[in-house]
């Protein structure tokens, strides 16, 4: 069963400018699927509809074979984690509050939230006795997205949006959490859709790539596919540049 | 529970509200000496012949203030000028003598109101227009026609009042031509002290105020008849005297028993600036043989007393006052966050008609205070509840703006992730947005709780007491230890209530959050 699906999506704002121009799309249980485009080509749109931060104009969205329609969108948030560009850290949490988020508002017990913090700090590569306790002003901006991606994975969500996760870091600390980030990917087995501008992310971190332009997907492929048979001049232009 | 606490407090305000009570009764006056003699008079007088509880509001602004405070009943009598109620309120045009005016006036406040002119006093007090007696003999000054053919070169200092009224300034440019270089509006007592030293050339003056001959004046004779005759009487509503007839009998004992002579002594002694009226009412009465007790008052006051003294002869005053400055601001303030903080997030989740509502509340700021404490008095009369009520619209601008603005502005990246991840909106709201805003909403706070303080002194105007209280009363006295016995503490309070609400949003700084934010 397809973890993630979309069916015919178009969205259009209220002032007429079309987002995604129908979009279909499917994500099997457990891939790593990256959305590539410039910026206005809807890639954040379509990604947004998953957790239903974004309703779709016409067509269907569906998580686990469920309509999103038919789902609490809250609910729905609390079972999906997510990551933002600059980590959207609250900043007047300390990092453990941060990380804490997800589990506390499932209601979880106190002890059992208190080792999953720990796990989860571990987890993403840094130390429970330093990072818990600081402020995400008093982080290094790779550290916070470490942070985010922890609290993001805190509540074990089988499905992890992530937007531009790495986008706002130097060369050297981006290239460190690739590294980090193939790896947990492996371990997790999770289903993860990731938004980028940047190709060669893409086809470092995706299991498949979908390329988009103007709220459509030009091509959706294997990074070895697209760069054997590009589908169009757009894909071949990104992929030469 | 909290705001339940709040309006069961300004309930209880409203319920102390003076008119309400049926034994009380309640003594205004205009803003100069004379007018507070005689309301002092009245009150004393009543005192001192009935069981009533007798309720003093001397100092209120004004002809305008008064009138309506007396209609809406407020107050029950203030001490009111046959001419005045001719020409100012009536909008009539000065015809007849004394009696005459009086008669008209009677039967139309009557008619009209149902208020009575009782007890004409026995004196009148006229407008005139003086000049400097050295401009007077270098110009051959005599009359007011005279003054109108050199007036382009002259400059009027007026009262407030006389500026805008028919029977004043406005009258006498048209029947006159007066045409000064220069007119510039001043507080009844102070215009004296500028005459004084020449810093303007043509006052309007009170036949009966004894700093004509002080301060070197001459009075020009009103050559064309246009001044009405200004006789003193009490105005009461009929409410009241038909509630309490006592009333209308004894301020009857008052009728015919003071002249322009003896009214000038007694003005005199107030405008030395050395007793208060409370000492000379107490003396006109005795005079005249309407209360008891032969011997001069006791309380002789030392001359000119310090500043330091004067503010440690007034310290239960003081105290008094301070408090009642702070409740009024406080419970505006007060009212003004319940109202305020709520409106702010409602505009913030409502975010169409938001930029136009807060704009609106905006022009409130634009309102002078004066006209906006005047302005509820038709319907809360004067005294604290329309006070309270005109400091909690001021209050509620920069209150809304910041709640909007800070919770708007609120880390939008922090509260995309809070909501994606799963809190709900209230959630959000709690626990991110308004931790994130509170330093700014505080800001908010404690700018309109220093407005609040400030604008506060500016009540005593209609007679809610407070700071303002010994800062208009000497303003018409003239009496700067007393101006300043209210100014220095209405200062040091708004320093103190600004460095108070600057160290609590300091103190609600979210952690993490670096100061500049």
């Amino acid at each position: 069963m397809s973890a993630l699906e979309a069916e015919g999506v178009v969205k259009t704002y209220p002032d007429g400018t079309a987002a995604l121009a129908g979009v279909s799309l499917s994500v099997p249980q457990g891939e790593t699927l990256a959305l590539v485009g410039e910026s206005g080509s809807g890639k954040t749109t379509l990604l947004r509809l998953f957790n239903r931060m974004v309703e779709p104009s016409e067509g269907e969205v569906r998580v686990e074979g469920r309509p999103v329609s038919e789902l609490d969108p809250i609910a729905l948030r609390r079972r999906i984690g997510y990551v933002p560009q600059d980590g959207g850290l609250i900043p007047h949490w300390r990092v453990e509050r941060n990380v804490d988020l997800v589990p506390r508002l499932l209601d979880w017990d106190a002890e059992r939230r208190k080792v999953r913090v720990r796990e989860m700090l571990e987890l993403v590569g840094l130390s429970p006795d330093v990072h818990a306790p600081r402020y995400p002003a008093e982080l290094s901006g790779g550290q916070r997205q470490r942070v985010a991606l922890a609290r993001a994975l805190a509540a074990d969500p089988p499905v992890v949006l992530l937007d531009e996760p790495f986008g706002a870091l130097d060369a050297l600390t981006r290239l460190e959490l690739h590294r980090q980030f193939v790896e947990l990917k492996k371990t997790l087995g999770k289903t993860l859709v990731l938004v980028t501008h940047d190709l060669a992310e893409a086809y470092r971190l995706a299991d498949r790539i979908a390329v988009m332009r103007g709220g459509k997907i030009l091509q959706i492929g294997r990074p070895e596919e697209l760069k054997e048979a590009p589908a169009d001049p757009y894909v071949r232009a990104l992929l030469d540049a | 529970m909290r705001r339940f606490l709040l309006l069961a407090l300004l309930f209880a305000l409203l319920g102390a509200s003076p008119a309400l009570a049926a034994d009380r009764i309640v003594v205004g006056s205009k803003n100069f000496e004379e007018s507070r003699l005689l309301g002092e008079v009245f009150a004393q007088l009543l005192e001192s012949r009935t069981g009533l509880e007798v309720e003093r509001r001397l100092g209120l602004a004004g002809t305008q203030v008064c009138f309506e405070a007396l209609k809406t009943g407020a107050i029950d009598v203030y001490p009111e000028y046959t001419g005045t109620g001719l020409v100012s309120i009536l909008g009539e045009e000065a015809e007849g003598g004394p009696a005459q005016t009086l008669n008209r006036v009677r039967s139309e406040f009557l008619s009209r109101w149902d208020l009575w002119w009782v007890a004409p006093l026995g004196f009148e007090n006229s407008f005139e227009v003086a000049v400097p007696k050295e401009l007077a003999e270098r110009e051959r000054l005599k009359t007011i026609s005279d003054l109108a053919r050199i007036s382009k070169r002259l400059r009027g200092g007026f009262g407030h009042e006389f500026v805008g009224r028919e029977d004043g300034l406005l009258g006498l440019q048209r029947v006159y031509g007066l045409d000064f270089a220069s007119v510039q509006p001043f507080q009844h007592a102070l215009k004296y002290q500028a005459a004084k030293a020449r810093e303007v050339d043509a006052v309007d003056v009170y036949t009966t105020d004894a700093r004509l001959i002080t301060h070197n004046l001459v009075v020009l004779e009103d050559d064309r008849g246009f001044f009405p005759p200004y006789e003193a009487a009490a105005l009461v509503s009929g409410e009241t005297l038909r509630k309490h007839p006592e009333v209308g009998s004894i301020l009857g004992l008052l009728a015919g028993a003071l002249d322009e002579e003896t009214m000038r002594a007694f003005n005199l002694r107030l405008q030395e600036g050395k007793e208060d009226e409370a000492v000379v009412a107490r003396d006109a009465l005795r005079s005249l043989g309407l209360v008891k007790g032969g011997e001069r008052a006791e309380r002789e006051t030392s001359s000119s007393p310090t500043l330091t003294h004067y503010l440690w002869d007034e310290r239960s005053a003081l105290m008094r006052r301070t408090l009642e400055h702070l409740g009024i601001s406080a419970l505006a303030l007060l009212a003004g966050i319940v109202v305020a903080v709520p409106l702010g997030l409602w505009l913030e989740r409502h975010r169409g008609g938001a930029e136009a509502t807060i704009r609106l509340l905006g022009m409130t700021q634009t309102i002078p205070s004066l006209a906006l404490l005047a302005f509820f008095i038709p319907f809360l009369g004067v005294g604290t509840v329309p006070a309270v009520v005109a400091l909690w619209i001021y209050s509620l601008f920069p209150i809304v703006r910041n709640t909007y603005s800070g919770v708007r502005d609120a880390d939008p990246r922090a509260v995309e992730a809070a909501t994606a991840l799963g809190m709900t909106p209230g959630q959000v709201l709690r626990e991110v947005r308004l931790p994130l805003a509170a330093p700014v909403l505080m800001a908010g706070i404690r700018t309109a709780a220093v407005l609040t303080v400030g604008t506060a002194t500016l009540a005593a105007f209609i007679g809610a007491g407070g700071l303002g209280e010994p800062i208009v009363t000497g303003l018409q006295l003239a009496n700067s230890a007393m101006i300043l016995s209210g100014a220095i503490p209405a200062a040091l309070l708004a320093l103190l209530v600004d460095g108070l609400l600057g160290w609590v949003e300091r103190a609600l700084q979210p952690a993490g959050l670096t100061s500049s934010r």
